[in-house]
């Protein structure tokens, strides 16, 4: 080699991934479909600091005072309203997309620490129900095993708008996962490549889903409460549509958002990041003076009990969660490196959720995969990891001064970045400069 | 015994606990003008007799009982029905029946657009029109119509059967027409006797899914390539 010669240069524009993709699409012809979340550079919460006490606030004891997790959803209609113990709830994930034993794990690990788990595309089995204590019924436009048994069994609804990973698009759930049990449950033939309805069949606006949801009310006579979950594309224009429909808890699920199977170009391409649209619901929630009285579930790429802090610093009551809580489950483990690297990937990295084949058992109807994953094992890693993120919350809180984890607000924030300044609408660090709202430095 | 509600004195919310309360009996209900979710999430074997029109979810998830509408509906008349009837004597809006499990419903005049849409195995009857979108992504059960159906009838339809006596303003994406074999006439006749319509079986056609758009059809060029290298070399 001469010392003229350039080194092998990467494209910016056509990196290794872009041009193996345009392959497999010239292949194949179909687009791909895949599971996680997005997967490229986003704002994230990482982006904000908390400042903690100082000079001018006082910090509370990290180990001894009191710093309360607890919430309640639904006092204002509902009869039982849900009874949190602490802020982090587990996302709607299907039956269908994840195996038996990864409900009853999920359900297991929340229950243990007083939290809800969420039915989802599929319908409602009776082993999850069993095993949480809190059940979340998802309502979802392909109504896939509404059972109104079911409904009343629920401890709440949740009415599915969309989904992070996919704002303005339908479930979908690949052929080898449609097993005898998963087509008897939604009515659908074995082994098709099922498309759930991307818009609900009997309501199409605001104006109808305020009816849709005294129906749902009418018949659970009222008892529990009913939540809306909205993928976030127009955060501020769908909270204030979603209180005028009569939510008792809005869930904004932003772009970071895992899936079980979706488009990769939805999952990369559309919605806006969970930092851009916790502030934009809350502003909505206070321009109509209903903040912490409808409540705020913010989800997306949570991952720590930071991520969670500054959730609800920012404004919201709750945040759920889907990845974390199935890679506190097993999820890509390093353990089952051989099998990933057999599957053409590696632990860390492995994101077919749609095929059905995760050595971890989790996001997969084959019953010898699922049986690999023990239920009251898993559940205790996830009881645990619900743990951390609580204590770690809690602790942040603490420094900056709050008996509960409720008071942190934006105060106690400062961005990293201008982006994370503008999206947050908190100070760039350093700085009393918000972007588009102050022109002070 | 017959238990009259009067919707101009007593609130949807105290009749509805009184039917979800109630195990058996009949019931009859006045002046609904048009409330919505009258006798929705009924559960039990009773008679349910409404004098009037309804408006939006009217016997919406319903299991069990008979409900006889004396009047029109609005969007979603027996939605989500599971087992029981449902008959109205006039007209049904948008998305009556949408995904019932199970279960009659019959609509004596015509339904609006997206009737039966992703119906999971109700039988829907109607003795008139259906409007667009009827139909779509259905299921399974039978939907037979006595009149004609509007645009893009059966849509992305999966094992439903759908049956037309009229004219078809046009099927949509994977729906075709399918030969009517004894089993659908014998079933045909069964569903027009249950619904009261009068009707001969053999002047309806029978619509269905091609079960084209079930799958993911993916090129594979790259295997074509190589197993042709191979079958040269
Ligand atoms: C395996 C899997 C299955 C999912 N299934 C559903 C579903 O049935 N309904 C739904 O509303 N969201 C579904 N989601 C999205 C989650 O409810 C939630 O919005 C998302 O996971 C939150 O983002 P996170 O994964 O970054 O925590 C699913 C997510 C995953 C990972």
């Amino acid at each position: 080699m001469t010392s003229h010669q350039w080194a092998l240069r990467e494209s910016y524009t056509f990196d290794r991934n872009v041009i193996a993709e345009i392959r497999r699409a010239a292949n194949t012809g179909v687009y791909r479909i895949r599971g996680f979340g997005a997967k490229r550079v986003l704002p994230t919460l990482d982006d904000l600091v908390f400042l903690g006490a100082s000079m001018s606030r006082y910090p509370l004891e990290g180990y001894r005072e009191a710093c309360a997790t607890d919430v309640i959803i639904g006092e204002r209609t509902a009869e039982n309203p849900v009874k949190l113990d602490i802020p982090i709830t587990i996302a709607g994930m299907s039956f269908g997309s994840l195996s038996a034993e990864a409900k009853e794990a999920l359900g297991r690990g929340a229950s243990s620490v007083g939290t809800s788990t969420t039915t989802g595309d599929g319908g409602m089995t009776q082993e999850e129900r069993g095993h949480s204590s809190i059940l979340v019924y998802q309502y979802l436009p392909s109504r896939y095993g509404m059972n109104p048994d079911d409904l009343r069994q629920a401890d709440a609804i949740e009415v599915v708008v969309g989904q992070g990973a996919k704002p303005g698009g339908g479930g979908m759930l690949l052929g080898q996962k449609i097993t005898e049990r998963v087509a008897g449950m939604r009515t659908l033939p074995e082994g098709i490549d099922q498309r759930s309805a991307s818009r609900h069949p009997d309501w199409t606006g605001p104006d109808d889903l305020e009816i849709k949801i005294t129906q749902l009310r009418e018949v659970v006579d009222w008892k529990v409460p009913v939540y809306i979950k909205i993928g976030a594309a127009r955060p501020y224009y769908d909270t204030t549509l979603a209180v005028k429909a009569g939510a008792d808890a809005i869930v904004v699920d932003g772009m970071q958002g895992g899936t079980a199977a979706t488009q990769d170009v939805f999952i990369e391409h559309v919605g806006i990041p969970t930092i851009a649209a916790i502030p934009e619901a809350v502003r909505a929630l206070e321009d109509l003076g209903m903040h912490r009285d409808v409540k705020l579930i913010a989800a997306g790429g949570i991952r720590s009990g930071a991520d969670v802090a500054k959730a609800l610093a920012l404004g919201a009551d709750v945040v759920s969660i889907g990845t974390a809580a199935l890679i506190a489950i097993g999820d890509n483990s390093p353990e089952r490196e051989d099998e990933y690297r057999e599957l053409g990937s590696s632990a860390g990295y492995w994101e077919d959720y749609q095929d059905g084949t995760d050595p971890a058992g989790i996001t997969t109807q084959d019953p010898e995969l699922s049986a690999r994953l023990d239920p009251v094992i898993a559940g205790r890693r996830l009881a645990n990891y619900l743990q951390v993120l609580t204590l770690e919350a809690q602790t942040l809180a603490r420094a900056c001064g709050k008996s509960h984890v409720h008071n942190l607000d934006t105060e106690d924030l400062a961005a990293l970045t201008v982006e994370a300044a503008a999206m947050a609408g908190v100070p760039l660090a350093g700085t009393s400069w918000v972007p588009g709202r102050s022109d002070r430095y | 015994m017959t238990a009259t509600f009067d919707l101009a004195s007593s609130s949807v919310r105290d009749l509805n606990q009184a039917l979800h309360d109630a195990d058996r009996g009949s019931f009859h209900i006045a002046n609904p003008r048009g409330a919505h979710a009258v006798a929705a999430g009924i559960t039990s074997e009773i008679a349910v007799q409404i004098d009037g029109s309804v408006g939006y979810y009217c016997a919406g998830m319903h299991q069990r009982g008979a409900v006889h509408i004396y009047g029109n509906a609005g969007t979603g008349l027996a939605e989500n029905i599971m087992s029981g009837s449902v008959h109205i004597t006039g007209n049904a809006t948008m998305s009556a029946g949408a995904t019932g499990h199970g279960g009659l419903l019959v609509i004596e005049g015509n339904a609006g657009a997206r009737c039966g849409i992703s119906m999971k195995g109700v039988d829907i009857v109607v003795g008139g029109h259906v409007g667009h979108m009827t139909a779509f992504m259905a299921q399974a059960g039978d939907l037979v119509v006595l009149g004609d159906a509007a645009e893009d009838l059966g849509d992305s339809i999966y094992e439903a059967r759908l049956f037309v006596r009229g004219d078809v303003a046009s099927l949509g994406a994977d729906c075709v027409e399918k030969e009517m074999r004894p089993e659908h006439t014998e079933r045909l006749t069964q569903l027009l006797e249950a619904s009261g319509l009068d009707a001969s079986p053999a002047d309806f056609a029978r619509y269905g899914s091609a079960r084209e758009l079930y799958n993911f059809h993916p090129d594979d060029i790259d295997a074509e390539v190589a197993a042709a290298k191979g079958a040269t070399s």
